[in-house]
């Protein structure tokens, strides 16, 4: 780290640790959450809300598998309805962890060390409750496993001219490279937990878990090398993979979705949600567990900063989309326009505007930036907008195509929302597990950070 | 097969990672070769300073990510264009852009196992047992302290010899590793 660098931060940021720790106070304050803190009513209560709401995506699926897609409120011509809306918006949440995690260690933004462990545990669960709807909305979500090349007795393949294989392909290599990353990353944490922890069964998980990892120079090296390399190869897909989730409406002909402006703007978009979701997170996280020492005001700063700067990008895209179906001379995409700003869904298109663009740029002010309720705040405008945002380009764009006679409307029924709210509860539940079992802070990565880990040749 | 040494090396204890560099650096200057360092993180150059001087990874996953690739262009021409051809929208069997994104997909997949199982079996992990765990304070090597270890299979090891030149580095404690 130069010296430049140093002193420009130093002077006018909040310190990414605040003064006064050492290697022992930062492994024991967060490896005592896991390993000391007693579960509490409040941890029980929050679980069993979310753990409930899982159950009830179990029965939603449940019964869906008994009675088809018909529960649902998709009809010709919108056939697809809150599956898809909820499948984009969950894994262009995801898509912060990798950012953080990834790109950032590249740009070697030492602020990240701090929340990276938690985002990437967030990107993970949103991965999974993504991966719910493309399984269940096939139609007949029995033959899911249809999309996956494997010999079969039909001996037919998947077509893989379509950007629906595309996607199969870059939303399962995103999940394994996240869970991969995630894990190796915890490796030298499950060592530290395996010599803090008092119980021998206890010692015995996490000893497995770290792999019998002791921390050998040699190891570290190779370690390094990996975390790298991975990192370097999550950097592109991570952008690839809503990229492929763009094309699955860009290839397609329909008004609204015909459009190259989408894969920046949707990765754009994802990253503005997925930072929304990590402050969401990040802000009772550190209440709760006391951890303001090391989720600082510079890190809410800093996710306030890239919501801001992402959400211009949004606001960008909305500007070309409308500006093109007023000056490109089509009038499917001309209609498209006057639909959204006039048509029956006008006031959801006019709500998205608010909570995309308009809502958020409070942001500017710095006093609101550092204020962590009106941030909490903003994150959750931030998500409705961003899940409003999917509704419009799936629903608004299907329900008035190209022949009048076939125009139609969408009513989702209460097996949509118990779905939809059902992959929250999901989300929320493994994250309570998360918090409660392992380290929500990567330990090794602190104890970096601080002065006392520089050394000199 | 030689009788095993009932003591795997000897460990030096320090206090600081900047210690601990210096200590490995003059340990290795003075002709011991099997030795190794252990520290709560990562530190820039440790490794060079024992030793070591090539690393496996990078190639390992430049290997992963070829073989990542052609599997994916390979899987994708052999079962569209040669095991089961179909016209979809007057496309040529071997319609490759469109093949692009799941080589791509494949390249990453294949490149990042790679990296992970590559760095797991250099290291010669899991290891849930090594001899090193058998010292006490080195539960410690995972919080805030620093260890040393000169193996006792090095050709200059010599129990006494090797524990005076240990205490000239000036380490907060020195102990014996039995195997």
């Amino acid at each position: 780290m130069s010296e430049q660098y140093k002193s420009s931060t130093e002077l006018e940021r909040a310190p990414v640790i605040e003064p006064g720790h050492t290697f022992g106070t930062v492994t024991e304050k967060i490896s005592a959450i896991v390993l000391t803190r007693p579960a509490t009513n409040g941890w029980f209560i929050g679980f069993g809300i979310a753990f409930m709401m899982t159950m009830m995506l179990l029965f939603a699926l449940g019964y869906l598998f008994l009675k088809g897609t018909g529960i649902w409120g998709v009809t010709i011509p919108i056939g697809w309805g809150f599956a898809i809306v909820n499948f984009v918006w969950w894994i262009g949440i995801g898509h912060a962890g990798t950012l953080i995690s990834a790109i950032l260690l590249l740009l070697r933004q030492t602020w990240r060390n701090s929340i990276n462990r938690f985002a990437e545990a967030m990107t993970l669960f949103a991965v999974a409750a993504a991966g719910v709807f493309p399984a269940v909305h096939v139609g007949r979500p029995w033959l899911a496993y249809w999309l996956f090349p494997y010999p079969n007795t039909m001996r037919v393949w998947p077509q893989f001219r379509s950007p629906l294989m595309w996607d199969v392909f870059a939303v399962s290599t995103y999940a394994t490279i996240s869970a991969l990353f995630w894990f190796t990353g915890l490796i030298p944490d499950f060592a530290t937990l395996r010599d803090r922890s008092e119980k021998r069964w206890i010692k015995m998980v996490y000893g497995m878990l770290s792999f019998g990892w002791r921390g050998s120079a040699r190891h570290w090296h190779r370690y390094e090398t990996m975390y790298l390399l991975l990192a370097g190869l999550a950097t592109p897909l991570v952008l690839s993979v809503h990229t492929v989730v763009s094309f699955d409406f860009a290839v397609g002909i329909v008004p609204g979705w015909h459009t190259t402006i989408f894969p920046p703007y949707f990765v754009a978009g994802a990253i503005y949600s997925g930072f929304a979701m990590v402050l969401m997170l990040a802000i009772p996280i550190r209440k709760i567990y006391g951890l303001e020492d090391f989720i600082t005001e510079r890190h809410l700063q800093n996710s306030a900063k890239v919501m801001l700067a992402t959400g211009l990008i949004v606001a960008y895209g909305y500007g070309i989309e409308a500006f093109m179906g007023w000056y490109g001379g089509d009038p499917y995409d001309a209609f498209t326009l006057w639909n959204r700003l006039h048509g029956p869904y006008a006031f959801w298109y006019w709500s998205l505007l608010s909570c995309n663009i308009f809502i958020p740029q409070v942001l500017w002010i710095r006093k609101l930036r550092t204020n962590p309720i009106a941030l909490f705040f903003v994150s959750l405008v931030v998500l409705v907008g961003m899940w409003l945002e999917r509704f419009i380009i799936v629903v608004v764009s299907l329900h008035r195509d190209f022949l009048n006679s076939s125009w139609g409307m969408y009513y989702p029924t209460r097996w949509d929302y118990m779905t939809y709210f059902g992959t929250i509860g999901m989300f929320l539940a493994a994250m309570f597990l998360f918090l409660r079992f392992l380290p929500a802070i990567s330990i090794f990565e602190m104890r970096t950070l601080l002065p006392e880990a520089e050394v000199k040749e | 097969m030689a009788k095993r040494d009932p003591i795997y090396g000897l460990m030096a204890e320090f206090d600081s990672a900047q210690a601990l560099v210096d200590a490995a650096k003059k340990t290795h200057e003075s002709g011991y070769k099997k030795i190794d360092a252990y520290s709560p993180f990562p530190i820039e150059g440790l490794a060079e300073e024992i030793g070591m001087h090539f690393d496996e990874i990078p190639l390992t996953v430049l290997i992963g990510g070829i073989i990542g690739g052609c599997t994916g262009y390979l899987m994708q021409y052999w079962m569209a264009a040669v095991d089961y051809p179909l016209n979809i929208g007057g496309k040529p069997p071997h319609s490759w852009p469109a093949f692009i994104v799941i080589t791509f997909e494949m390249t990453i997949l294949f490149a990042g196992i790679s990296a992970v199982l590559g760095m797991l079996a250099f290291n010669g992990l899991p290891m849930p047992y090594h001899p090193v765990f058998n010292v006490p304070r080195f539960a410690l090597a995972s919080k805030d302290r620093f260890f040393l270890i000169v193996f006792s299979s090095d050709k200059r090891y010599n129990p006494v010899e090797t524990r005076r030149f240990l205490e000239t580095l000036d380490p907060r404690s020195i102990s014996e590793v039995p195997s």
